[in-house]
C-alpha cells in the first residue's frame, strides 16, 4: 500500500478489498510516531481511531460502507471542538479541556466514516503565520526533511548545526499541512480567518481551500474571527478537497451564518478547453517584499492560462493597500469580544489567585493567554472603547465593504477567477522567522490572503513548483461567492498542468520502507 | 396632549406619609416643565420637578431559551437546564427562537410600536461571574421596535372617583438575553453561580422620563404587567423576577435642564416602585435645598427601611465596548406585503399574522365591562387589576338575578376589602362565586335584609362548607313577609314595654 496516495484512490482500494481501514489506519498512525519531530499533531487519538476503523471494517466487509470517506484517516486542528478528545487551541487556557461535543464538521467527517486521527497543532487560538507560538512548540514544515530541501542547502549557512535549518509551515493550520504533506493523513480541516490555511498549505506543498463564507458550519469551530473564519480544508489534490468539501457544505441549523439552499456535492469534470475563462490579475497583489522568484512563477502560471486560449487580464483592486489593516482592527476586535469567555469559571485554566473574583480573572488570563493573544485582546478592546468605535470599528468595516465590492466589480465585468500569489516567499528557516515578533509577520504573512476572508469569497492554495532551495511555492486562486465548482475546476486544471513534484521525505523513508514514490513527471519550474 | 394641573404639593405630600397616594398628574405626554411644579419646600425658592423614566426588564414566557433550546423554568434545580451555549463553551453558536421574537412583535403591537423590520443584536461587555460570555447578546443599535406609548390611569383622590388617564412614551424594545445568577455565601466567601437563567430571553422596554412621582410610575407599570400577561408574552410576576424595573429619577427647576439623575434598582414589587421613587425624589430635592449635589449613581431601595441607598459599584463607569453579534445575521420581519412567494412558514415571522391575533387588551376589556354592565370605569379597573376578579364578577352575575351594577358593590366593598384584609387572593377566596351569587339571589328575591346578607358573608368566610341559605335557616334570618306575624310581634314589644310607651 502506498500512504501517500489521493482519497479517491485509497477509496476505491478500501472498496476492492486491497486494504482494510484497520491497516490504513495503523499505518498512518506508525508515521504520526515515526514523524513527531514535525511536533504536527497535539493529540493523537489512537485508541478511537482504531475503533472507528474497526467499524469502517465492519461496513466494509458487509458491503455498506458509508460512502468515499469511510475508513479514510484524517486529521483534525486542535481548534474544531471534538466530543471526548482534549482540544486545546494550543494554549495554557484550554489545555485539559475535554469538550462534550463535536464541531458539526467534525460530526460530518465522522458520519461519513472517516477515521480522526488526533488534533494538529496550531499557533495559539489560531493567532500566527507560523505555528510557531503555540504552547506545544513550533511545527516543523516537512519539507524540511525532504531530499528536494536537503540537496540545495548550503552546508554553512546556519553554523549552529544541522538542525537549524529547519523551515516553519506558515500558519495558523501548520500542523494540518505538515500531517497531509507528510503522509500522516489524507486530508485535514484547517481554519482560515486571514489565510491561515491557504498559507500553510503554500508552504507545505498541498493543497488548501478556503471555502465562501456561510458554505460550511463554523459550529464547534473555535472562534478567531466570526465574520471571517471559515473551516478550511488541506489534501493532495484538488479532487480531494472537492470530495471534503461536498462531505462538509450545507446549512446548518446550529450556525445561522450558514446558507439556505440546498448544497449539491459535486465532481470535477477534466477541463480540456479553458478558451472560455476570464483570469483576472489583480495587479495590486503584486506587494512589496514579493519575491522575484514567486513574481515570476506567478507570471509564468499567468502564460500557462494564456497560451491554452484563456483571456488573461489585468485588473484592479483599488482597496487592496487598506485591507491588511482594516483587518487587524476587526480581527483584534473580535478577538478581544470573543476571548472574553475564558475567565477560570467554566472551564479551562484557573488560577490559584482566590483574593476576589477581578483578581481571578486578571490572574487566569495572564497566565493561560500567552503575549500574542492578550495583545490583541489589549488593541481590540482599545478599538471597542466608545471613543474609539467610529473612528477604527466602524471605518474599517466601511473599508470592509469597499475591498468586497472592489471583487463584486472585477466579477461583474466579466472575470471568472482571480490569479495571485499565495505567499511573498517560500518558507523561511524557523529561527530567521522568529527575529520578527508575530504581529508583524501577520501582516506581512496575510497580505495576499486575508482580503478574500474581508469579502468572504473562496480561495484556494494549489502547490504550483518548488522555489530554487527547494521548498513549494502556491499560487492563488480566488472565485466568485459559492462558486466553488468552478474555482476548483480551473484550480485543477491548473494542477495538472504544473505537476508539482512529490515530496520526497528521507527521514520518514527509513521508518517506512518501500512506500515512496517518485514522481516522474517534468516540474514547472 | 392634555396638561393637567398637579394636584398636589410635593413636600406635603411626603410628609403626609406612604399611606396616601402621592398626588401628582402633571402630564399626559411628554414635555418638560410645562406642567404644574412641585412648591418649594421651605426654602422658598423656585419649586421643582420630579421627572421619572423606567427601564423594565420583562423575562419572555417561551419553553426555550432566547438562543439556545435548552428550558426555561423557573427555580429548576440549580445550573439543571444550561446548554452548552448558556455555558459560552467555546465554539457554541446562538440561534434565535422564535417564539421570543413574536412575543416581542407581540408586545411591541400592544404599545403601539413601530416595529423594525430589519433589527441588529449587538455585544454588551463586561466581567461577571454569572455572565459566562464576557458578553450579552442584546439590540442596541436597531431594536426590534421603537416610538410606543403606553396610556395608563391613576386615581386622584382616595375614594377612586376621580380617574386620570396619561400617557407614557416607549423609547424602545429590545430583545436581550438574561444573566445567570450568583449567589454569595459570605460565610464561606464564595460564590456560586447558577445558569439556570442565563439565556432566558427579557424584553427591555424602556420608557421616556415622562412620569413625575411613584404613584405614576406604579400605575404604568401595572398596566404595562396587565397587558403582558393579557397578551402571554410574559407572566410578568415581579416577585419571581419576571418583570424587573429600574427607575430613573431626577429633579429640576421649572424651565430648566433635566437634574443629574440616578438610577434606582432592586424594587421587586409595584408598591415598592412607588415608595422608592418617591423617597427618591425627596431625597434629591431634600439634598439640592441644602446646597449638595446630586451624584450619577445606581442606588438600591432597601424594601425594609424603605429609603434608597448607593450600590457599591467598584468600577465606576463602564465602557460596554459595544459591538456588532457576528454570529446573528439581521433579524428580519415580515409583513403580507413583503412575505416573498414560496416561504417557509415556520422560518418567518409575520407581523400582521400576529396583529391579527391579538387579544383584547386591557383597555378593551374595560370598556366591554363598562358598557356591558355598566359600571363605572374606575370599578373596571379594580376588576382588571386583581387577578382573577372580572372572571369571579362575571360568574356571579351569570348566577343571580341582580343587576350587575350592584353585584359590582358586593365584589368590591365585601369581597375585596375582606381578601386584602386577610391577603388573600381571589382564587384562594373562602367565598366561591356561587355562593355569593346564591346569597345575592336570597337578598334580590328578598328572603334577606341587607344586613342580614351581611351577617351570612361573616359566616360564609368561616369557610365551614354551609351555603347561605342554611345559614339564614340556621340564625333565623329570613325577612318575615306575614303582616300578621308581625302586628303579633310588634304587639308583644309594646305589651312588655308598658312603661316606656306613653299612651
Amino acid at each position: 500500500l502506498k500512504a501517500r496516495r489521493l482519497c479517491f484512490q485509497v477509496s476505491a482500494a478500501l472498496k476492492e478489498g486491497h486494504v482494510t481501514p484497520t491497516e490504513l489506519c495503523q499505518r498512518c498512525l506508525a508515521l504520526i510516531k515515526s514523524t513527531k519531530f514535525l511536533n504536527a499533531y497535539i493529540t493523537v487519538a489512537e485508541e478511537t481511531a482504531l475503533k472507528q476503523a474497526e467499524e469502517s471494517e465492519k461496513r466494509y466487509r458487509t458491503g455498506q460502507p458509508l460512502g468515499v470517506l469511510d475508513g479514510i484517516p484524517i486529521a483534525v486542528k486542535d481548534n474544531f471542538s471534538t466530543a471526548g478528545i482534549e482540544t486545546t487551541c494550543a494554549s495554557e487556557m484550554l489545555k485539559g479541556y475535554i469538550p462534550p461535543y463535536s464541531a458539526t464538521v467534525v460530526q460530518k467527517l465522522l458520519d461519513q466514516g472517516a477515521v480522526l486521527l488526533g488534533k494538529t497543532n496550531l499557533d495559539e487560538f489560531a493567532m500566527g503565520s507560523g505555528s510557531t507560538d503555540g504552547v506545544f512548540g513550533p511545527v516543523r514544515n516537512p519539507w524540511s526533511y525532504s531530499r528536494q530541501y536537503k540537496e540545495k542547502l548550503v552546508p554553512e549557512s546556519h553554523p549552529e548545526g544541522e538542525d537549524s535549518n529547519w523551515v516553519i509551515t506558515g500558519g495558523s493550520s501548520g500542523g494540518s499541512a505538515a500531517a497531509v504533506s507528510s503522509f500522516t493523513c489524507f486530508a485535514a480541516l484547517g481554519s482560515d480567518t486571514g489565510g491561515s490555511t491557504r498559507n500553510p498549505a503554500a508552504h507545505c506543498g498541498v493543497v488548501g481551500l478556503k471555502p465562501t463564507y456561510g458554505l460550511i458550519s463554523r459550529h464547534g469551530l473555535i472562534p478567531l474571527v466570526n465574520s471571517m473564519d471559515v473551516p478550511g480544508i488541506l489534501t493532495r489534490c484538488v479532487d480531494d478537497a472537492a470530495v471534503v468539501l461536498g462531505s462538509l457544505a450545507g446549512h446548518d441549523p446550529k450556525d445561522s451564518t450558514t446558507i439556505q439552499d440546498n448544497f449539491k456535492p459535486f465532481e470535477l469534470p477534466n477541463l480540456t478547453d479553458v478558451s472560455k475563462l476570464s483570469i483576472g490579475i489583480p495587479k495590486e497583489y503584486h506587494a512589496p517584499g514579493l519575491s522575484s522568484e514567486i513574481l515570476a512563477l506567478w507570471s509564468k502560471a499567468a502564460d500557462l492560462f494564456k497560451n491554452a486560449g484563456a483571456n488573461v487580464i489585468e485588473v484592479s483592486l483599488p482597496h487592496t493597500h487598506y485591507s491588511i489593516v482594516c483587518y487587524h482592527v476587526l480581527c483584534t476586535a473580535e478577538v478581544a469580544s470573543n476571548m472574553a469567555r475564558f475567565d477560570g469559571l467554566e472551564y479551562g485554566h484557573r488560577s490559584d489567585m482566590n483574593k476576589s473574583t477581578e483578581s481571578m480573572y486578571a490572574a487566569t488570563r495572564r497566565e493561560g493567554f500567552n503575549d500574542v493573544v492578550r495583545g490583541r485582546i489589549l488593541s481590540g478592546n482599545y478599538f471597542l472603547l466608545k471613543q474609539n468605535y467610529e473612528n477604527y470599528f466602524v471605518k474599517a468595516q466601511k473599508v470592509r465593504r469597499l475591498i468586497a465590492n472592489d471583487f463584486m466589480k472585477v466579477f461583474r465585468s466579466g472575470v471568472d477567477i482571480l490569479l495571485t500569489p499565495t505567499t511573498l516567499s517560500d518558507a523561511i528557516p524557523y529561527i530567521e522567522f522568529i527575529k520578527e515578533d508575530n504581529r508583524t509577520r501577520s501582516a506581512q504573512d496575510d497580505i495576499l490572503t486575508q482580503a478574500a476572508n474581508m469579502a468572504g469569497l473562496p480561495a484556494i492554495s494549489v502547490p504550483t513548483a518548488l522555489s530554487e532551495r527547494g521548498l513549494p511555492v502556491g499560487l492563488q486562486f480566488i472565485g466568485r461567492s459559492f462558486q466553488e465548482k468552478q474555482l476548483l475546476t480551473v484550480a485543477k486544471w491548473f494542477e495538472n498542468q504544473v505537476k508539482f513534484p512529490m515530496i520526497e521525505l528521507e527521514e520518514v523513508k527509513r521508518h517506512d520502507h518501500g512506500v515512496f514514490q517518485h514522481h516522474k513527471s517534468a516540474s514547472f519550474s | 396632549a392634555a396638561v393637567r394641573g398637579c394636584s398636589g404639593v410635593w413636600r406635603r405630600a411626603w410628609q403626609r406619609g406612604a399611606g396616601g397616594p402621592a398626588p401628582c398628574g402633571r402630564r399626559a405626554v411628554a414635555g418638560s416643565a410645562r406642567g404644574a411644579a412641585v412648591p418649594a419646600g421651605k426654602s422658598g425658592l423656585a419649586p421643582w420637578v420630579p421627572v421619572v423614566g423606567l427601564e423594565i426588564h420583562a423575562q419572555i414566557s417561551s419553553n426555550s431559551k432566547l438562543f439556545s433550546g435548552s428550558q426555561v423554568q423557573f427555580a429548576a434545580p440549580p445550573n439543571s437546564v444550561v446548554s452548552f451555549f448558556d455555558a459560552s463553551l467555546p465554539g457554541t453558536l446562538p440561534v434565535i427562537n422564535r417564539r421570543c421574537v413574536e412575543a416581542a412583535v407581540m408586545t411591541a403591537l400592544a404599545l403601539n410600536c413601530s416595529i423594525n423590520k430589519r433589527s441588529l443584536f449587538d455585544r454588551k461587555h463586561y466581567f461577571y461571574a454569572d455572565l459566562p460570555a464576557g458578553y450579552q447578546i442584546t439590540q442596541q443599535r436597531v431594536p426590534i421596535a421603537v416610538n410606543g406609548t403606553l396610556s395608563y390611569s391613576l386615581c386622584t383622590d382616595n375614594k377612586m372617583s376621580q380617574m386620570v388617564t396619561k400617557t407614557v412614551r416607549i423609547k424602545q424594545i429590545q430583545l436581550e438575553q438574561d444573566s445567570g445568577k450568583s449567589l454569595h455565601d459570605d460565610t464561606r466567601s464564595q460564590t456560586l453561580v447558577d445558569l439556570n437563567r442565563a439565556g432566558v430571553g427579557l424584553m427591555e422596554v424602556v420608557m421616556e422620563p415622562d412620569m413625575c412621582c411613584g404613584e405614576e410610575a406604579a400605575a404604568a407599570v401595572r398596566e404595562l404587567q396587565l397587558i403582558l400577561q393579557t397578551l402571554g408574552s410574559s407572566h410578568a410576576v415581579m416577585a419571581e423576577g419576571q418583570l424587573r424595573v429600574d427607575a430613573n429619577v431626577s429633579v429640576h427647576h421649572p424651565g430648566e435642564p433635566y437634574g443629574v439623575r440616578t438610577e434606582v434598582k432592586n424594587i421587586n414589587s409595584i408598591r415598592f416602585l412607588a415608595k422608592a421613587v418617591d423617597y427618591e425624589i425627596q431625597r434629591q430635592i431634600e439634598v439640592l435645598e441644602n446646597g449638595g449635589t446630586i451624584l450619577n449613581e445606581t442606588r438600591a431601595f432597601d424594601s425594609r427601611l424603605g429609603c434608597t441607598v448607593p450600590m457599591r459599584d467598584k468600577e465606576g463607569k463602564q465602557d460596554y465596548r459595544f459591538m456588532p453579534e457576528p454570529n446573528l445575521p439581521p433579524l428580519i420581519l415580515y409583513d403580507a406585503k413583503s412575505l416573498p412567494a414560496n416561504t417557509n412558514h415556520q422560518q418567518v415571522v409575520n407581523i400582521d399574522w400576529i396583529h391579527e391575533r391579538l387579544p383584547d387588551l386591557p383597555s378593551v376589556k374595560r370598556a366591554k365591562l363598562v358598557e356591558q354592565y355598566e359600571i363605572l370605569p374606575e370599578h373596571s379597573f379594580t376588576l382588571l387589576n386583581e387577578d382573577g376578579l372580572t372572571e369571579f364578577f362575571e360568574n356571579v352575575v351569570k348566577h343571580t338575578h341582580m343587576k350587575p351594577k350592584k353585584v359590582i358593590g358586593w365584589i368590591l366593598n365585601d369581597l375585596l376589602s375582606y381578601l386584602n384584609q386577610h391577603s388573600l387572593t381571589v382564587k384562594e377566596s373562602p367565598v366561591s362565586s356561587s355562593i355569593l351569587a346564591d346569597l345575592l339571589n336570597l337578598l334580590e328575591k328578598k328572603e334577606i335584609s341587607s344586613t342580614a346578607a351581611k351577617q351570612v358573608l361573616v359566616e360564609l368566610w368561616k369557610g365551614e362548607g354551609k351555603t347561605p341559605l342554611e345559614i339564614v335557616e340556621e340564625k333565623k334570618l329570613e325577612l318575615i313577609q306575614d303582616q300578621e306575624a308581625l302586628e303579633q310581634i310588634c304587639q308583644a314589644v309594646i305589651d312588655g314595654q308598658e312603661n316606656a310607651v306613653i299612651m
